[in-house]
């Protein structure tokens, strides 16, 4: 018999305390070691077990008890190597021999603090709730003198405008002969016309480059073959050197954030470039992160990487929470909406992106007197990242369907709704429900919306989910080659597959997309504020969002 | 749906004739209401053009509120007109108080004034007055406008006008507007009821506009005293019309393009494409999504047809020199122009803007897609 003290096993994790546990199939296993040479976590190994077993052999068997040696494959209780659920291992276990279960009652909470460094990661906000934009409905079916429309037949017109409209009244307009036309050269802001959803900041370094040339692959075919001109942010970190001088510059919106990663790249290229690019996004904020600058990790700085942003191999990149130069939102946006459209001679809408907050509105007031603000993007609080606390991915943020709502009647109120656009991400496609969700934004208000996470599972198949699975994008492991730039993982990743997959998202998003509008009689124009289109079952929400209860 | 008939004439006619024309289209509306515009007005009316015609509806307390209001305002009372109020058995139209049409002298202080302060004074009282009698529905005006009359009654439309003594004593216009309503809104509300009028400038819609809160937000921000009510979705095409018209500036054919604008690629024939692109994103919010057929008037008297793309049945507009009908359905016009050349008939397509001035000696037909005019002359 074992000592008591032996038995102690206080200040231990056991399997139970653990998010996932693995139940491995001693029958079925042939031991073939592929689930323990993928999982990205190191969370199962080879083992060896001593088992007793009784044994009858022989001509006149007697059972014997012997002691025999196998080998198994073993979970590893380390919180660090915990395992994530990622599943990697049963989708390559030929045997069906290895499944990961979550574990509801697991301890991960309370242990994820080791050495007082707060749990970091990768991913969502991890809330399985249905969010308010998967409870909006559309109600408003148009049955009252005149037939709906036919999603499939009739000619439709899903696009929006990014950039500043000007108000009717200060159109250099004048009446000659019955005819309208030009009158003097003034200051017309560059608008951009696309498809209201787009696929928002996703950085260079963050994405693998399979990855990435995926997406810029998919974009560049929506919008010359599909003919449905999706356009796509870089996020922080500039662009590949070769796209910035391709005549497929038109399709990204360049994203400059607070540590202005890539720009230098970016200003130099500036003379070679055949086209503008479509936008120039200015990133204040994260919805998935509010007050948290970008970081990547050392890891991922590899020679492509270091190259495109201008920095030297393996050092951690930490953009500031904030615009260091700037004292003050006014001041920052005042001055870099200023610059950065005058680095393009006013050619390219140029417009700030901040994370949902109950401030929006103060910012958007600021824009909204700022003759070259191209729009205002809002980052709701169920925005992804590449790596953020799980204290502010869970806790920090503002839901974006109020938030959205608000700015819009906002400008409503000053005239101004179809001035400023307002872009509305963070959630968007949360539940699987991409066109939906857009379509519900559009109505309460928003020009366009943007996504990121849908498209990273729907075109890669990354396995991210709100029970903490995976979520790892931080580490430079993803086991996907989503977000990594370990190129032993990435090279699982087929740009091509992933090209094709976001040009079935957004050909099937558009599809869908009509299909709301049509029995709503919208086909025109996009039903821009329709709100009228809208209801929820939850009167408190029906009322904070000025819409229709229903139920 | 909602069935239109609208008449322009050389002659002063009997605002029966729209009325009857609407009677042949029974079908399509069920009698819930019936709004009439009249406008370029004889009889009576004929020599005192200048002297706004204010159109009201009040109960008895809301006529003294309304008195009280006019004379407070320094409005002076230059001559009134009563509809001779027939009851008949079985009848089911409600009587109300008082229908009022009364002609104003504009008070002393705007004897020097412009024609826009005049105009602005017009509007304000109407909507104070508007405002006075809303909560307790004892004042409901309709518009205060020189040389126009309107008359909105809930009611199967011929019950209506004979109700009002239409066929014994009209008020006879060269412009008359009538809607037979079919009632959507549940709640019959007269100041749901077409036609819609605002400084001149009045109109009148069948169909659904399906964008009608975005548009409504819109007009309801641009800062324009009157951009009020909305108890119907059709009133914002009147208000677009003055939109479009007075505070921008436009010529009329720009209506079309304002609430039905061209595809991107379609604009290039036009002289005016890069106009147009910028017009289109800058009143994104007025695009109507329809389907809707619009029956206007402008402010010079130039009556006009148009539809959206998604209107499957177009309305039609016919006459014969200083007769032309403006209807929702052909039957109509034939009701109301029966002698005409059929071959003549325009059914306004997409693209068209049909339009008939004051004199309706012909009928001009404005092409969207190259900006180009054609005129069929009435002979
Ligand atoms: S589920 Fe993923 S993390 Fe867990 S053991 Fe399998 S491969 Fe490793
Ligand atoms: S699959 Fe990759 S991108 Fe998706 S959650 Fe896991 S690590 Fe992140």
């Amino acid at each position: 018999m074992e000592s008591a003290e032996r038995l102690d096993v206080n200040h231990q994790l056991g399997l139970s305390d653990l998010p996932y546990v693995i139940q491995w199939n001693d029958a079925a296993c042939t031991r073939c070691g592929r689930c323990t040479s993928v999982c990205p976590v190191q969370a199962i190994e080879p083992g060896v077990y001593e088992r007793r077993v009784v044994e009858s052999t022989g001509a006149t068997p007697l059972p014997t008890t012997v002691r025999r040696v196998g080998s198994c494959i073993k979970q590893v209780v380390d919180i660090n190597r915990r395992c994530i659920g990622c599943a990697t291992c049963r989708q390559v276990c030929p045997n069906d021999a290895i499944v990961p279960v979550f574990n509801p009652r697991n301890k991960f909470a309370w242990h994820m603090n080791q050495g007082g460094e707060p749990y970091k990661r990768g991913g969502r906000r991890n809330d399985t709730d249905a969010s308010v934009l998967d409870q909006l409905k559309f109600t408003r079916i148009s049955m009252l003198t005149d037939p709906a429309l036919d999603a499939g037949r009739h000619e439709f017109r899903v696009r929006t405008y990014l950039g500043r409209n000007l108000p009717p009244e200060k159109l250099p307009i004048k009446v000659e002969d019955g005819l309208l036309l030009p009158d003097g050269m003034p200051f017309i802001p560059p608008v951009r016309e696309i498809f209201p959803i787009r696929i928002g900041g996703m950085s260079v370094g963050a994405l693998s480059p399979h990855m990435w040339e995926g997406l810029a692959m998919g974009i560049a075919y929506l919008n010359e073959v599909e003919n449905i001109p999706v356009i796509m942010c870089t996020g922080e970190g500039g662009m590949p050197p070769r796209l910035l001088k391709s005549p497929f510059l038109k399709y990204f919106i360049l994203q400059i954030a607070s540590g202005y990663f890539g720009w230098d790249e970016i200003v130099h290229a500036i003379p070679e470039m055949q086209c503008d690019p479509a936008g120039i996004e200015i990133k204040y904020g994260q919805g998935a992160k509010p007050g948290d600058g970008g970081l990547l990790m050392a890891s991922k700085v590899l020679k492509h990487i270091a190259k495109i942003r201008g920095v030297p191999e393996f050092v951690d990149l930490a953009s500031p929470p904030t615009h260091q130069t700037k004292y003050s939102i006014e001041e920052a946006v005042a001055k870099m909406v200023t610059a950065m459209s005058m680095a393009w001679d006013f050619r390219v809408p140029v417009y700030p992106k901040i994370s949902g907050t109950r401030t929006a509105l103060a910012v958007l007031n600021n824009l909204a007197r700022n003759p070259f603000a191209a729009a205002l993007g809002i980052d709701g609080e169920d925005g992804g990242t590449g790596a953020a606390y799980n204290v502010s991915l869970d806790k920090m943020g503002h839901p974006i369907a109020s938030n959205l709502r608000e700015c819009y009647l906002n400008l409503v109120k000053i005239g101004a709704q179809n001035e400023l656009p307002l872009f509305a991400a963070g959630g968007v496609g949360k539940h699987g429900n991409l066109a939906a969700n857009a379509a519900a934004l559009i109505m309460l208000g928003a020009s366009g919306v943007d996504c990121g996470k849908y498209i990273m599972q729907a075109a890669a198949g990354c396995l991210g989910d709100e029970h903490n699975r995976c979520n790892i994008c931080n580490t430079g492991k993803c086991p996907k080659g989503i977000t990594t730039q370990d190129p032993r993982i990435f090279r699982r990743l087929d740009p091509d597959k992933v090209a094709q997959r976001v040009v079935d998202v957004f050909v099937a998003a558009d599809k869908e997309l009509k299909k709301i509008f049509a029995p709503m009689g919208r086909s025109t124009e996009l039903p821009i504020g329709m709100s009228d289109g809208l209801s929820v079952s939850d009167a408190a929400v029906a009322k904070r969002l000025e819409i229709n209860y229903a139920c | 749906m909602c069935r239109l008939s609208a008449l322009v004439s050389a002659e002063y006619i009997s605002p029966m004739e729209p009325i009857l024309a609407l009677e042949t289209m029974k079908e399509g509306h069920d009698g819930s209401g019936l709004g009439l515009i009249m406008r370029d007005l004889g009889g009576e009316f004929e020599s005192l053009k200048e002297y706004p015609v204010l159109s009201a509806i009040t109960t008895h307390d809301g006529y003294h509120t309304l008195q009280d209001y006019m004379v407070d305002k320094g409005f002076r009372v230059k001559h009134r007109w009563e509809p001779r109020l027939k009851v008949t058995p079985g009848m089911k139209i409600q009587k109300r108080d008082k229908y009022l049409v009364n002609l104003y002298e504009y008070p002393e202080s705007y004897e020097e004034a412009t024609s826009e302060e005049k105009a602005a004074l017009l509007t304000r009282t109407r909507l104070e007055l508007r405002a006075l009698g809303e909560a307790d529905k004892s004042i409901t005006v309709f518009s205060f406008w020189p040389d126009v009359v309107t008359l909105k009654e809930v009611g199967d439309p011929l019950e209506v006008g004979e109700f009002f003594g239409l066929d014994k004593n009209p008020v006879t216009a060269k412009t008359v507007f009538a809607q037979g309503r079919q009632n959507t809104n549940y709640a019959i509300n007269l100041y749901a009821c077409h036609p819609f009028f605002i400084q001149g400038y009045f109109t009148m819609t069948n169909g659904e506009n399906t964008a009608f809160i975005p548009i409504r937000e819109y007009l309801g921000s641009r800062g324009v005293e009157g951009y009020v009510g909305y108890n119907s979705d059709s009133e914002v095409f009147a208000h677009i019309l003055h939109y479009t018209r007075k505070k921008l500036g436009y010529p009329l054919s720009y209506y079309k393009d304002v609430i039905t604008p061209l595809k991107g690629e379609e604009m290039q024939r036009r002289p005016d494409a890069a106009i147009l692109e910028l017009m289109k994103r800058s009143l994104r919010m007025l695009t109507i999504d329809g389907p809707n057929c619009v029956i206007g008037c402008d402010i010079d008297g130039t009556v006009f047809m148009t539809q959206d793309a998604k209107k499957l049945r177009p309305g039609v507009v016919g006459g014969v020199n200083g007769r032309v009908g403006f209807m929702s359905e052909v039957c109509g016009l034939s009701e109301a122009v029966p002698g005409r050349d059929t071959s003549n008939d325009v059914f306004p397509m997409k693209y068209d803007l049909v339009m008939v001035r004051p004199g309706a000696k012909e009928i001009e037909v404005w092409n969207q897609l190259n900006g180009s005019m054609s005129t069929i002359s009435l002979g």
